[in-house]
């Protein structure tokens, strides 16, 4: 047994949130370069070339890249061995949020109510999503989701008989849809398989990878390249205003799934991909 | 983006508005409003019952942005466009107000369209997550209404040569169509 303080907990919430949306990460740097140099519109061209400026120009004020800083989500792997002491572990995430996004000068854009509309003021409560296993360390990664690109996300509860065909099919029908409004480029994350709520966090989950990275499984790492191939033929380009870098990347999260369903989730991220990880 | 940059001031008149033509570069001076969502909501809903906005929206420009806070010695925080479809709602009200132009990211309706024709005004897109570099030409910032709604209370922003793209013209014209009409390989 490993005791943990949660008090500890909170500063390094606190720094994760400001250096998420501070610095972006050199996988996207290096995606967005490489998007520059290939694209064949002028326009789309010009659009890459801000946005990498503006990701300096971030970096070297420590001013958040996007001022849609996010809801601020978290997935949290608790080693078993260990046990929190000096509070509760999910109050202290969200003192971390409370702290970050006041000192680091990030929007506040959470809402008490869905329905009623009444700001909370310090960005809080975070998502968290929490995970048991093995050992005795705790680690906490975190990612400021805009709201653009998450509202452009979408589950389908597809029949089996749709099949992997009907699976692209969706996926590229809603980046079709999508079109501007989830500032592209983009990263494409898709869960399928498990149930309802699983398939929808594990397209979340699959947007933490690194850009570049390769699917450990070659059947999912063919169909990814696949489908990366097929969203920028689309033409959707830079901001929406064509061209041939609509997406810096496709990701895919399988699960065991039920004999009856097909689910599929198809959850966007924009191109200000934050996401910070620390182990305790 | 090589080609000229056209360099407008506001407020905007029906001359300098059928100049621009989708694809236009512009750069924008003088002074702009904010609205997100919810403002929007209360300013048409003020237009509805007759009373009068908080600022005239005559020849003038609405950027969507609901910036992040300013530090210490900085006008504003970083401050790019939000997602534009979410005012088609509400911009038609507005540009038969008087207003000449929106500044968001995103496409917009149908309707919008017709009605940026019909008052001859244009739609701009700025460039969606590009908030610290577009923050640059922002000079002063002041809120002006609903300072409750945080940030998505109304401010009047001084800008000076804030980077633009004319994405729906007074003609009818739509950049995003275009564009991608241009490069899709399906
Ligand atoms: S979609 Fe992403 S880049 Fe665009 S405004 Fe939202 S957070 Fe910023």
């Amino acid at each position: 047994m490993r005791e943990i303080d949660v008090n500890e907990v909170i500063p390094k919430v606190r720094q994760m949130c400001m250096d998420a949306n501070y610095f972006l990460g050199d996988d996207v740097k290096s995606a967005l370069v490489n998007a520059e140099k290939n694209e064949e519109s002028p326009v789309g061209k010009g659009i890459l070339s801000d946005i990498i400026k503006n990701s300096e120009i971030a970096r070297d004020q420590q001013v958040p890249m996007c001022q849609d800083t996010g809801f601020a989500v978290f997935f949290v792997e608790i080693g078993q061995d260990v046990h929190f002491t000096g509070g509760s572990i999910t109050d202290a995430i969200n003192e971390g949020v409370r702290q970050g996004y006041a000192d680091g000068y990030l929007r506040k854009s959470i809402l008490g109510d869905p329905i009623q509309r009444v700001n909370t003021k310090d960005n809080t409560p975070a998502v968290i999503h929490y995970d048991i296993v093995p050992g005795n360390k705790v680690k906490i990664i975190f990612a400021a989701k805009g709201g653009g690109s998450e509202n452009m996300s979408e589950i389908r509860m597809m029949k089996p008989s749709d099949g992997v065909e009907g699976l692209k099919d969706f996926v590229l029908d809603r980046v079709r849809r999508s079109g501007g409004n989830p500032c592209p480029p983009i990263i494409v994350g898709i869960g399928v398989g498990g149930t309802f709520e699983k398939c929808a966090q594990i397209a979340k989950k699959s947007l933490l990878r690194e850009i570049g990275s390769k699917h450990p499984d070659p059947y999912y790492a063919a169909l990814e390249a696949e489908l990366l191939e097929k969203v920028n033929k689309i033409g959707i380009g830079p901001q929406g205003l064509g061209g041939r870098t609509t997406a810096l990347a496709v990701f895919i999260e399988a699960h065991p799934c039920h004999i009856a369903s097909f689910p599929v989730a198809v959850n966007i991220q924009c191109h200000a991909a934050r996401h910070k990880e620390v182990i305790i | 983006m090589s080609e000229e940059k056209i360099k407008i001031t506001t407020p905007l008149t029906d001359d300098v508005v059928r100049k621009l033509k989708i694809g236009t570069q512009v750069l924008i001076s003088g002074t702009i409003y904010t609205g997100r969502d919810a403002a929007h909501k209360k300013m048409t809903d003020a237009l509805g019952k007759g009373e009068p906005l908080p600022f005239d929206p005559k020849g003038q420009i609405i950027y969507f942005v609901g910036p992040a806070p300013a530090k210490p010695g900085k006008p504003i925080g970083s401050a790019g466009p939000t997602t534009s479809y979410r005012m088609n709602a509400y911009s038609p009200a507005m540009l038969d107000a008087g207003l000449k132009g929106m500044i968001g990211k995103g496409q917009m309706s149908e309707e919008v369209r017709d009605k940026l024709k019909e008052h001859i005004a244009c739609y701009f897109l700025a460039i969606g997550g590009a908030g610290a570099l577009i923050a640059k030409s922002i000079k002063e910032a002041e809120i002006i209404a609903y300072d409750d709604l945080g940030p998505e209370a109304v401010r009047k922003l001084t800008v000076e040569d804030f980077p633009a793209i004319v994405t729906f013209d007074c003609y009818g014209g739509n950049l995003f169509e275009e564009g991608v009409r241009q490069y899709s390989r399906e």
